[in-house]
């Protein structure tokens, strides 16, 4: 099966790690992985902000970008959402809407992808520790993916998953908000802090980048044990 | 008191929120009960979904067709002997108001728990015009006896108080003398309530709900005094905003039905009480006038624009009660009567975006409350409109924000320009970091520094170290 992966400019940028290991995850589960190079950003931080116009200029670029691919595979909740959300945002336009609708049918993200797409639940991954599950809220709320991610993780060997108290509840990432309104968006990740040390788990995983700097920078900050790893990472372990 | 509430600056009414330990400890407690008793309904009635659907069509037909529901609700009330006054303003609502009030002599008012007459600041207008106007839902009444506490919570208006702040308020300004046991505190209550209840010559309600084809109007209570405003005056006067009403009976099951599971995990509230116009021939009960007042003020302008689905809001506060910013920094940081996420979507409507843009920058976006909303709102889309609106319409947007989104779109519009502006980001903030991290970035990352670390960028980016991989693979 031919997959393009829609890296994300986080990982891109931030998290190579995480990049390599979903390209060797789904080569290992059969995948003839490629990479399209033009790709940039999904114009999500224009777009929330409110700057729409200049967003469309973005997904206008992703959606040449991505035009020819079979499937497109993303290891973020919040960025795959965004590819499904385009053709809501190009309504009525008569050149981009079909083109927007074609990209955001063949878009999944990791988790999604391996378990509806490839119906396999057992990626054969190895880690041995305790773990919690942060559920994302674009990912959980506006993709609908809730399932996947914990299917893979149950069979994840050696790893003891542990619930995430409140696990509903958001980290107070929301890309500007983070920056924009500090002082909330502190309340709200030292919340999550808080219920990822409650759960009694030592490391954190989670399925989109913004969520996983914003708890784990807060954790790095207030220098708790706890380690944070995307989900690529996690079923791309085999120790 | 009017729509707005305070006078301080949104970042310093945020920050007393954030450091008001107790207040945040109240609403989150609160928040807590109302989601596992929304959750609990929503359960035991079966298909919420498709209930909440149902909810929405009936919400969307009846905005759809206003104007034809506002005159059979009209015609209806009329037949039945009522009068109906529409307000285009609030002035308009307070005059009319006023003056059937000075016309029947009234001195004293009680009212049952209404929105829409805090938004219009009704309450000043009477008292103006010399009268003693008495909140008798028990919330409002704590409120107006604590020198007029605004309320921060659109059905539970004084849930940032806690039983010993109330026992306090009691005793200061009406010598109670008693503990903070609930019981205690709500049996002084009652008997103060009742007191008032039976001199006064004027009940003023809001309403849940009107329909249309009879011409009643519906109130959803837990106290029943919505009843003994309606029973004991002779004179009732009903303000509604021009939104809150249903074609007929059966939509308001339905409504009725999904407002009290969403707002407090009810099957039904202990009272709802469905009025049609005075007391008729032979009745024994009722008032002997009733006046319905419905208020535009500013909701005919929603109409017909990509906001008109806040006007489907049944104000059973679900959005506020899954909010997490509304749990950190508490109702009054919004600077609204209506706080949460359908005061921050209302809001900047009613009251304008000099007064509120803020709000809608106050969200993460993560949809708790689209995901709560019993009819299908899409509350958190609302927001980003609103932002939408901000930057493009209105042209209030930040300059430096501004510049850095024409940077991101040139930098992700063109492939060239990205693979530039990435490559230099390790060079670019290589000197704030160390040990891979930045805990002192510059610019927007100052923000983000204050309170997290931050990754720095990697010598390498994927891209680079995908090309490398396929190379040393041969491919």
């Amino acid at each position: 099966m031919k997959v393009s992966l829609f890296v994300t400019c986080l990982i891109d940028i931030f998290q190579t790690d995480v990049g390599l290991d979903t390209v060797e995850l789904l080569e290992k589960l059969g995948c003839e992985v490629d990479f399209p190079e033009k790709q940039t950003c999904c114009g999500q931080p224009a777009y929330n902000s409110g700057y729409v116009d200049k967003a469309k200029e973005s997904m206008k670029h992703m959606i040449k970008v991505f035009e020819h691919s079979d499937y497109v595979v993303t290891p973020s909740g919040s960025c795959g959402t965004m590819f499904r959300e385009y053709p809501h945002i190009f309504k009525g336009d008569p050149e981009w809407e079909e083109r927007a609708k074609k990209l955001a049918d063949k878009t999944y993200e990791l988790t999604q992808f391996i378990v509806d797409v490839l119906g396999v639940e057992d990626v054969g991954a190895k880690l041995n520790g305790t773990a919690t599950y942060h559920t994302s809220c674009h990912m959980t709320r506006l993709l609908g993916v809730t399932e996947a991610p914990m299917k893979l993780l149950s069979n994840v060997e050696g790893l003891e998953m542990k619930p995430l108290p409140h696990n509903y509840n958001c980290c107070g990432f929301g890309g500007t908000f983070s920056v924009k309104m500090t002082s909330i968006s502190e309340q709200m990740v030292d919340e999550k802090v808080q219920s990822v040390e409650d759960s009694g788990a030592h490391i954190l995983i989670g399925a989109d980048c913004g969520c996983l700097m914003n708890i784990g920078g807060r954790i790095d900050r207030k220098e708790k044990p706890i380690k944070v790893m995307h989900i690529a990472s996690v079923l791309n372990s085999r120790s | 008191m009017a729509m707005k509430i305070g006078d301080k600056p949104f970042k310093e009414r945020v920050s007393d929120g954030i450091d008001d330990k107790f207040m945040r400890g109240a609403v989150s407690s609160a928040q807590g009960r109302f989601r596992s008793g929304r959750l609990n309904a929503a359960e035991e009635l079966g298909n919420w979904e498709d209930w909440r659907k149902l909810g929405e069509e009936i919400r969307s037909h009846t905005i759809e067709n206003l104007d034809y529901y506002l005159e059979l609700l009209s015609e209806n009330v009329t037949k039945r002997g009522g009068h109906v006054f529409f307000a285009e303003t609030a002035e308009e609502a307070n005059d009319y108001i006023t003056n059937v009030v000075k016309q029947k002599n009234g001195k004293k008012v009680v009212k049952s728990k209404s929105m829409v007459t805090e938004e219009i600041n009704m309450n000043e207008a009477l008292e103006k015009a010399g009268c003693e106007v008495i909140e008798s839902d028990l919330g409002e009444w704590i409120l107006q006896v604590d020198d007029h506490d605004p309320p921060s919570h659109i059905v539970t208006p004084a849930l940032h108080k806690n039983k010993e702040q109330i026992r306090d308020v009691f005793r200061d300004k009406l010598g109670y003398d008693k503990t903070e046991k609930p019981e205690e505190l709500a049996l002084f209550a009652r008997e103060k309530l009742r007191e008032e209840f039976l001199q006064a010559d004027i009940g003023i309600t809001g309403c849940n709900f009107a329909i249309a084809e009879s011409g009643t109007i519906s109130l959803v209570t837990n106290e029943g005094n919505a009843r003994m405003v309606t029973t004991i005056p002779k004179t009732q006067i009903t303000v509604m905003g021009m939104e809150r009403i249903v074609p007929t009976w059966e939509e308001m099951e339905v409504l009725v039905s999904l407002l009290t599971r969403a707002a407090v995990g009810q099957k039904l509230t202990s009272y709802i009480t469905a009025l049609t116009g005075p007391k008729q021939e032979g009745e024994v009960d009722g008032p002997e006038e009733f006046h319905l007042v419905v208020v535009d003020n500013g909701r005919s302008k929603i109409l017909g624009t990509a906001f008109q689905s806040i006007l489907h809001c049944i104000r059973c506060a679900a959005c506020i009660n899954v909010c997490p910013v509304y749990r950190h920094v508490g109702g009054h940081s919004y600077g609204s009567i209506y706080p949460g996420p359908v005061g921050a979507v209302l809001s900047p409507l009613l009251g304008g975006y000099e007064e509120y843009k803020e709000l809608p920058y106050a969200s993460t976006l993560c949809a708790a409350c689209t995901e709560a909303c019993p009819v299908k709102i899409p509350l958190h889309e609302h927001l980003l409109r609103h932002r939408q609106e901000i930057v493009e319409k209105e042209g209030k947007a930040p300059v430096f924000e501004n510049l850095s989104m024409k940077a991101f779109s040139m930098g992700t519009a063109s492939p060239a320009m990205y693979n530039i502006g990435s490559k230099l980001a390790p060079t670019a903030l290589g000197a704030f970091a160390k040990d891979d991290k930045i805990s002192d970035g510059p610019g927007p990352l100052k923000n983000w520094t204050e309170i997290r670390d931050f990754p720095a960028p990697k010598k390498d980016r994927f891209r680079d170290l995908y090309k490398k991989r396929k190379k040393e693979r041969g491919e």
